[in-house]
């Protein structure tokens, strides 16, 4: 199963490479992440006062108490936990880039999976920070640490959510930094380092959003959530937030770039998610017909969230602009225009983000506590200082996001590489092709044809390509020949 | 933290020529973290109020005796500089052979709601939100149906056509709170009682979303509470002054019937609805209403389990 080892590579995979290739790495890293175009720095600039904004309201939050929230004894979770399960689902629908890319080598999908995977990333840090701005003691966030505090596990479902995301996390990171590094050394990465963490990361990006939702379906006291339908609807429904949101990265991208990058992935997500948005609608109606045909005191939160109860309607427009987007969203999915037409792909995309932002958010969160468990109600509306740290930690997933793309796109159209280093040896073993292209990938382009705008993944994918051997023409030869290619189809993405 | 990385890129500067690139680049550095510093600086006021003993304070269960001692002694300390009141904390233990039950009977509460306020001076609630660990229903005669009644009734009790439920922590056998705690922060006592270590606690309220009964409370602010209206005899599981972000919940007044004593709620009540006990006691009074009278308890079909029990008397 090893490939063999050509005496130039093993020359440079000894450990005093890496000793000096690492730091270096780092330090592009670095460079990377603070250097840009005008537009760069003031995108990261609007960012980072937005995410100070956020810090600051979250440090009076720590120090005068949560009575800055509107949260109360009856609403005791609000916008953090709603944006927290929201963001889950966003980091678990990276996965359907995933999926298709290694399960089913499609290689328009192969080429971009980075970006579902630096999503994954960049949702996963959000959904922590949250959980950390819903603590009353963040100081003693230590008690959760597996070993120096006491960990409740297996029962409490929250532990086991404290392992699944940080888990998720530390594999896409692995991952993620796995390939860009091997690319910067100038090296193909080998399988048996990554190829086995994606296969895990397949069935973990599945755990992370359905143990989120056994947080809340385990409930017995709070029966708008005790529903074993809560976990496959989360999931339907991040197979749709989180395409969505990959699709319209992918289409700023393409703007950035002037190029046609993932234009065979965007298809093929249209694709996905004119099934899941399509199935997240029929479960959330048949949850709807079994709250409202039995009625009775168990639809009494549907009704809230619906109609209103007892005159009290917070959440009355919120669930019907949800309901709507929705809607809308999955009718533009199905029309066949939208494979041609960016804009009318780009509104869907929208609609359905934050169609499932509010379904899955405030639509799914506060209404498990209203009517309180002695049937009470009590509404919630998130204070400004609430809206202020949720802002500022989308800000802050936001330039993770950012930065990590365009460390991404750098390396991988062969700019940011350590120069002089192995990238040269590896030009020496032109010709030797067994020894780059892993052998488990079609020597042909797969015979896949989604629509008419997926026929040309194959040259915008030589910025993007996630291990360039994917590409069987793309031998260790034309690593060296690469960058001027790319520079020819508008490379530097995301920066001047 | 994007803003530090700046300050590395400054040096080089001087190695080739300061370019107008690297000055900005420099000049937003220092401004971030200045902006940062800022930001962050509300939490400077914080740290006054969490002791580095407190931050590495371990769990309640796993204190020595001279640890607990010292904790207790510091936790003393802390009330009279915060608060201004001297106060003794002590360490109320399970008695063996003990384990407590609650009776109310609904055929004589009237509503009056003087266990409310009992609760409220007993174990040191703020004062400002009239916080209680008991909520009394006012439900219409004729349904149990709790969409009909209502906690917020202001108005001569009892009121015609009306009956009064309390409702508290029922200490459960089968506590949801205490199994989704993430730090088992909440547990069960040997005696029956659900306790918080409220220095242990990390303010997730997870426990809040777990219980059905609308039982626990989470001190979204520092309780404020004039120090002659501190309630001095504390214990460290019961009604010492709670710290800011942790939750808390009735503990049947542990710091009471530990020694022997009735629950506060229980001594306040007028119509001697309320009957306390050792469940365990084969004469014990509330052993007799419940082999006697007509018993239920609160939403049995999840399964809870619970230790306070509703019966009628007529």
């Amino acid at each position: 199963m090893t490939p063999p080892v050509h005496s130039l590579e093993a020359a440079a995979t000894g450990p005093s490479s890496h000793r000096l290739g690492y730091p270096r790495f780092l330090q592009r890293i670095l460079i990377e992440a603070t250097d840009g175009s005008l537009a760069f720095y003031a995108w990261m600039t609007a960012l980072t006062a937005v995410a100070l904004v956020g810090l600051n309201a979250w440090a009076h939050q720590v120090s005068d108490g949560m009575i800055l929230t509107h949260m109360t004894d009856h609403v005791s979770w609000g916008l953090y936990i709603a944006n927290f399960t929201f963001g889950v689902g966003l980091a678990a629908g990276g996965v359907m880039m995933v999926i298709p890319a290694y399960l089913y080598r499609h290689r328009g999908m192969h080429e971009v999976v980075i970006v579902g995977e630096l999503l994954a990333i960049a949702a996963i840090v959000m959904c922590l920070l949250f959980v950390v701005a819903d603590l009353g003691r963040p100081d003693r966030f230590w008690h959760l640490i597996p070993g120096l505090g006491r960990f409740h596990f297996p029962v409490s479902m929250l532990t086991w959510d404290v392992l699944v995301l940080n888990g998720y996390l530390l594999l896409n990171l692995h991952i993620c930094g796995y390939l860009l590094y091997q690319r910067f050394l100038g090296r193909e990465p080998n399988r048996r380092w990554y190829v086995p963490f994606v296969f895990v990361s397949v069935v973990w990006a599945i755990s992370i959003h359905t143990v989120t939702a056994f947080l809340y379906s385990g409930l017995g006291g709070r029966p708008f959530w005790n529903s074993g339908l809560l976990a496959p609807r989360f999931l339907a429904s991040a197979f749709v937030s989180g395409p969505a949101f990959i699709i319209i990265t992918l289409l700023i991208l393409r703007r950035i770039t002037g190029s046609r990058v993932g234009e065979g992935a965007i298809a093929l997500l249209v694709k996905i998610i004119r099934v899941t948005v399509l199935v997240n609608l029929l479960m959330f109606a048949s949850e709807l017909f079994t709250e409202f045909y039995t009625g009775g005191a168990h639809a009494a939160s549907a009704r809230y969230l619906f109609f209103g109860l007892n005159g009290k309607t917070g959440l009355v427009p919120w669930t019907w602009t949800a309901v709507t987007l929705n809607v809308a969203s999955a009718a533009i999915f199905l029309l066949p225009a939208i494979q041609r037409r960016t804009r009318l792909l780009a509104a869907a995309c929208v609609c359905a983000f934050v169609g499932i932002w509010i379904e899955k958010g405030m639509g799914l969160i506060i209404p498990g506590f209203i009517p309180s468990t002695l049937h009470q109600i009590v509404e919630y509306s998130p204070s400004v200082l609430e809206w202020k740290i949720t802002a500022g930690i989308w800000a802050f997933g936001l330039m993770i996001y950012t930065v990590a793309l365009k460390i991404a796109a750098r390396v991988f159209s062969g700019e940011m590489t350590l120069r002089g280093g192995p990238a040269r040896l590896m030009s020496d073993v032109e010709g030797s092709r067994a020894l780059i292209a892993p052998r488990w990938l079609p020597r042909r382009a797969p015979h896949h044809r989604f629509g008419p705008i997926s026929d040309c993944c194959g040259r915008a994918g030589d910025l993007w390509s996630l291990a360039s051997p994917t590409c069987s023409r793309k031998t260790a030869g034309l690593i060296r020949a690469r960058a001027p290619f790319s520079s020819r189809v508008g490379s530097r993405p995301l920066a001047d | 933290m994007r803003e530090t990385t700046g300050g590395p890129t400054t040096p080089t500067a001087t190695s080739g020529g300061i370019t107008r690139r690297t000055v900005l680049k420099g000049a937003g550095a220092t401004l971030g973290a200045a902006a940062f510093a800022a930001a962050a600086s509300p939490l400077l006021s914080t740290r006054e109020d969490h002791s580095f003993e407190e931050f590495i304070q371990t769990h309640y269960q796993e204190l020595t005796d001279e640890q607990l001692a010292r904790v207790l002694e510091r936790l003393e300390e802390e009330a009279l500089e915060d608060y201004g009141a001297k106060v003794t904390i002590r360490d109320h233990r399970p008695l063996a052979g003990v384990k407590f039950g609650y009776a109310i009977s609904l055929s004589r509460c009237n509503g009056n709601a003087k266990c409310v306020e009992a609760c409220h001076k007993e174990n040191n609630h703020d004062r400002a939100t009239k916080q209680s660990y008991i909520r009394v229903l006012e439900l219409p005669k004729g349904t149990t149906n709790m969409d009909e009644g209502r906690v917020t009734y202001d108005h001569a009790v009892p009121a015609p056509d009306k009956y009064y439920m309390p409702v508290q922590c029922l200490q459960c056998d089968n506590p949801p709170c205490v199994d989704v705690c993430p730090v088992e922060a909440t547990w069960k006592e040997r005696d029956g009682i659900v306790v918080v270590d409220y220095n242990w606690c990390i303010g997730c309220r997870y426990c809040e979303a777990a219980c059905p009964y609308h039982a626990r409370r989470f001190n979204w602010k520092k309780p404020e509470i004039p120090a002659d209206e501190i309630n001095p005899f504390q214990s460290y599981l019961s009604n010492r002054i709670r710290p800011q972000g942790v939750v808390e919940k009735c503990h049947f007044c542990l710091h009471r019937t530990r020694e022997g004593k009735a629950p506060a709620c229980m001594e306040a009540c007028p119509t001697g609805a309320r009957v306390f006990g050792n469940l365990l006691d084969p004469d014990s009074e509330i052993r007799f209403i419940l082999e006697n009278k007509r018993v239920f308890v609160l939403k049995e079909e999840l399964g809870t389990k619970p230790s306070l029990y509703y019966f009628f008397d007529a």
